[in-house]
């Protein structure tokens, strides 16, 4: 159970505090409602180099990180397709600290040309290194244009390619940051040992101040149903074959969703799951072999990925997969199996309240999800998924009319 | 009117509490350290084995029987091993270290007394069938293909061997290693290692006597004791060597540069931890903030020392973009003699000293964070006036002083260099 008290400030920033006495520490979560799906098609990686960019100081504070470390503190920030998460970890004593960092970068940054030039170059070298200078770095930059035709969930946060990070221009930067970076735009967590009444007068203090903004409409072109199999192939210099197979399920606020998560955990969490056990121990098809949800907020992707065992024709390696889904569609999960799921769940989410800076993120993005109560209720949701429910979806998903399959082959066979 | 220019007020932090173990033996003299909290119920159980009886002939040895070890015993299947791990939710996790195979247990406290046994049964009973160590053997041959595809991996194996040579912190792994694994050699270290005699159990969250009490019935007796060699090493010092591998298709360039040097033992540790955060410890440190901050040459850098048991060691590591990695190796070497050459402001070290109080404090974020920081000093034969010594050195060490360290370790003569891709 993560506690939490909210209210918002007169500019629409909404502020959820959740107090924890046994920790010295203090988090300050702040979540902005924007991220690669937000982007202009000709101009994509800009949420996240604009993540980068945020860090190369505020309007009145040259420096964002120094200050911080000054006091005890660390910080760092992830974008992702949906939104872009910055976070403050500090000595509790200091809190008001990283209120006046971060709510003065609300207010506006310093938009400096050097800053600008520098994080090209970094958001760079981070493309190279974790998407193309790696075996297998790119599968996502072929994967997503694959599944998505219309969507802006067809390019990769890091985005569609180096160019139009290299052509980002300051206009371009401070038009983002007007948009998309209001209080209105935002949702602020703040945790650890503070006291709610005084997280509220910092609040007032220091951000509600700043303009509200203008609210962004968010209306992006959403995708029309797949009606055919999309199939491709590439060879790269890897040493094994691959084969990638993402389905079209529904976003994350569909009721459904619990339904999935617990089916990609049927098929791949640890080592008592079917696709390990099947396919990589007793078929000895694959040496690695996995199945995730893409959890995003629009309608997201299934994902069933596996490294092929040498000599194993990807024809084959396919076939075994289809059939262990085929088997999800016709017969249902045993109640041990389900249970066993559950079970674990249930226990991750207990141990994940572990960790203060976990506990904030998440009531923030639940926040964002409509309301940060349903973090509590996450347990409930899973216990309800029925066998029926795992057969009904698997039925709805895998079929080769709504797949895309990457197959990404050696260029020794080529 | 707020003025946003001024900085609030802060406070260094003063005070930072450790969380001490409480001691227990269990009947065959198994030592168990507890560190308790009852925030949540669950618990985190530790079984901690050194490693022991290392043969250059069979590298592989150790770190097979660390991941195979819960792939059948006399009475259960790796599966179903699994299943009943699985379906009390609970968590069995294996880690292979320089000094140490561990195996983990997470779970809820309430199913603590269903699991413990499944333990045991592994723990004790392990068969490792030939048919798992096969698909093991092929599954870790093509991941090892594919780790060699990555320029980080490949600049840590030749890291690591240049410091190291033929032991078991340098070993150079290669497939040949794997198709040599038998399972009468992974019985044989089995029965050597996971004896009672070779266990240290560290136990954290909410476990009182009850929780003792099972583990006591489960692991305090009908476990055989064995004889084993503790691993040792001696390293020699000036053993400067330059590896460059080329990759004529890299976009970047994995570079790791450093030497030998003391571990936790030494009483110069915490000033050289010190040390090493101004150089590049942190993400304002003087390497990220010349080499990513300023050029770009890079997504991150960063340089650590690492303390094992037997030997210490410091280094730099990065990925730069391949046409600027001659521009970064002298950029990371000129920081290293501005360490030598010139005290460190007061200002900066002021900042670091905070900083890494304020790390500390955060550090300690659970009751299994106040584990670990028992485990760094147990094993390394020190107790919590460790802790005590390195607060005092952070608050309180001169500029002068770091000066002397910067000279006495950082000595670049006797670096050895990695690069992997081009230069």
């Amino acid at each position: 159970m993560v506690d939490f008290n909210r209210f918002t400030l007169a500019n629409g920033l909404k502020v959820l505090v959740h107090e924890d006495a046994t920790t010295p520490m203090a988090v300050l979560n702040i979540l902005y409602d924007v991220g690669a799906r937000d982007e202009d098609p000709e101009k994509t990686g800009f949420a996240h180099l604009f993540e980068h960019l945020m860090f190369g100081g505020s309007v009145n504070i040259p420096s964002y990180d120094e200050p911080l470390q000054r006091v005890g503190g660390e910080n760092n920030a992830f974008t992702s397709n949906d939104i872009t998460n910055y976070y403050i970890t500090l000595p509790a004593e200091n809190i008001e600290t990283a209120f006046w960092l971060e709510s003065d970068r609300m207010l506006s940054l310093a938009f400096s040309e050097k800053s600008l030039d520098t994080q090209r170059n970094v958001v760079s070298e981070e493309f190279k290194q974790r998407y193309l200078n790696q075996p297998y770095g790119d599968v996502w930059l072929k994967l997503r244009p694959l599944a998505y035709k219309k969507h802006s969930y067809r390019w990769a946060t890091i985005g569609k390619e180096l160019s139009h990070i290299e052509n980002a221009t300051m206009d371009d930067v401070k038009a983002f940051f007007k948009k998309h970076y209001t209080p209105q735009n935002a949702i602020l967590v703040v945790g650890g040992n503070v006291k709610t009444e005084e997280v509220k007068k910092l609040a007032e203090k220091w951000f509600e101040p700043i303009p509200a903004g203008e609210k962004y409409i968010r209306d992006l072109i959403q995708e029309d149903p797949q009606t055919e199999a999309r199939q491709e192939t590439v060879k790269a210099n890897v040493p094994l074959n691959a084969i990638y197979m993402a389905f079209k399920m529904p976003g994350r606020l569909n009721e459904d969703y619990y339904a999935f998560d617990l089916l990609s955990d049927i098929l791949s969490r640890g080592q008592s799951s079917r696709l390990y056990n099947s396919l990589l121990k007793e078929q000895q098809l694959f040496s690695d072999i996995n199945a995730y949800i893409s959890s995003s907020l629009d309608p997201g992707l299934f994902i069933v990925e596996g490294k092929l065992v040498e000599g194993v024709a990807i024809e084959t390696a396919e076939k075994a997969i289809w059939a262990e889904l085929e088997k999800l569609k016709t017969e249902l999960v045993s109640e041990t199996e389900l249970t066993k799921v559950k079970n674990k769940v249930e226990s991750v989410l207990v141990f994940s309240e572990m960790g203060l800076l976990d506990k904030a993120m998440n009531l923030a993005y639940y926040e964002l999800l409509g309301d940060a109560a349903l973090l509590n209720q996450e347990t409930g949701a899973f216990l309800k998924v029925s066998a029926e429910d795992i057969k009904r979806i698997s039925n709805e998903t895998f079929n080769p009319n709504s797949s895309s399959t990457l197959y990404y082959l050696t260029e020794k066979n080529a | 009117m707020l003025n946003r220019q001024q900085p609030p007020d802060f406070k260094q932090v003063s005070t930072i509490n450790f969380i001490q173990p409480e001691k227990k033996v269990l009947d065959n003299g198994v030592p168990v350290f507890t560190i308790y909290s009852g925030e949540q119920d669950l618990v985190r159980i530790e079984f901690i084995f050194e490693n022991v009886n290392w043969k250059l002939e069979k590298p592989l040895q150790a770190i097979a029987v660390n991941s195979l070890i819960n792939n059948g015993t006399i009475k259960l299947t790796a599966k179903e091993i699994a299943e009943q791990i699985d379906f009390y939710g609970a968590f069995f996790q294996t880690e292979y270290v320089q000094d140490q195979s561990l195996v983990t247990l997470y779970t809820l406290n309430k199913h603590l007394h269903s699991v413990l046994p499944i333990v045991k049964d592994v723990l004790s009973a392990s068969q490792f069938p030939q048919h798992e160590l096969d698909i093991y053997i092929q599954n870790q041959k093509q991941k090892l293909q594919v780790n060699l595809k990555k320029n980080d991996v490949l600049s840590r194996k030749e890291f690591a061997h240049a410091l190291f040579g033929n032991t078991a912190y340098g070993v150079n792994i290669k497939a040949e290693h794997y198709d040599a694994l038998k399972r009468e050699d992974l019985i044989e270290y089995f029965k050597a290692a996971y004896a009672p005699n070779n266990c240290t159990i560290v136990v954290s969250g909410k476990f009182n006597d009850a929780g003792f009490n099972l583990l006591n019935d489960a692991f305090g007796k009908d476990w055989e004791k064995s004889n084993a060699v503790k691993n040792s090493f001696n390293f020699s010092t000036k053993d400067k060597k330059n590896i460059y591998i080329e990759k004529p298709e890299a976009l970047q360039s994995a570079i790791r540069i450093g030497q030998l040097a003391i571990n936790r033992k030494h009483e110069d540790f915490s000033g050289l931890q010190i040390l090493n955060t101004v150089l590049g410890g942190y993400f304002g440190s003087r390497l990220m903030n010349n080499i990513r901050e300023d050029k770009g040459y890079t997504y991150g850098i960063g340089s650590g020392i690492s303390s094992l048991q037997q030997a210490g060691y410091l280094f730099i590591a990065t990925e730069v973009g391949a046409d600027v990695c001659p521009a970064a190796l002298q950029e990371i070497y000129k920081e290293i003699d501005i360490l030598k050459n010139e005290r460190i402001g007061e200002e900066e070290l002021n900042l670091v000293r905070n900083y890494m109080l304020g790390s500390m404090l955060g550090s300690l974020e659970n009751v299994f964070s106040h584990a670990d920081k028992f485990k760094n000093i147990y094993f390394s034969g020190l107790d919590y006036s460790y802790y005590t010594h390195y607060i005092e050195t952070v608050k309180s060490i001169t500029a002068e002083e770091l000066l002397t360290l910067a000279n006495k370790y950082f000595t670049t003569e006797n670096f050895t260099e990695v690069v992997i891709g081009r230069k």
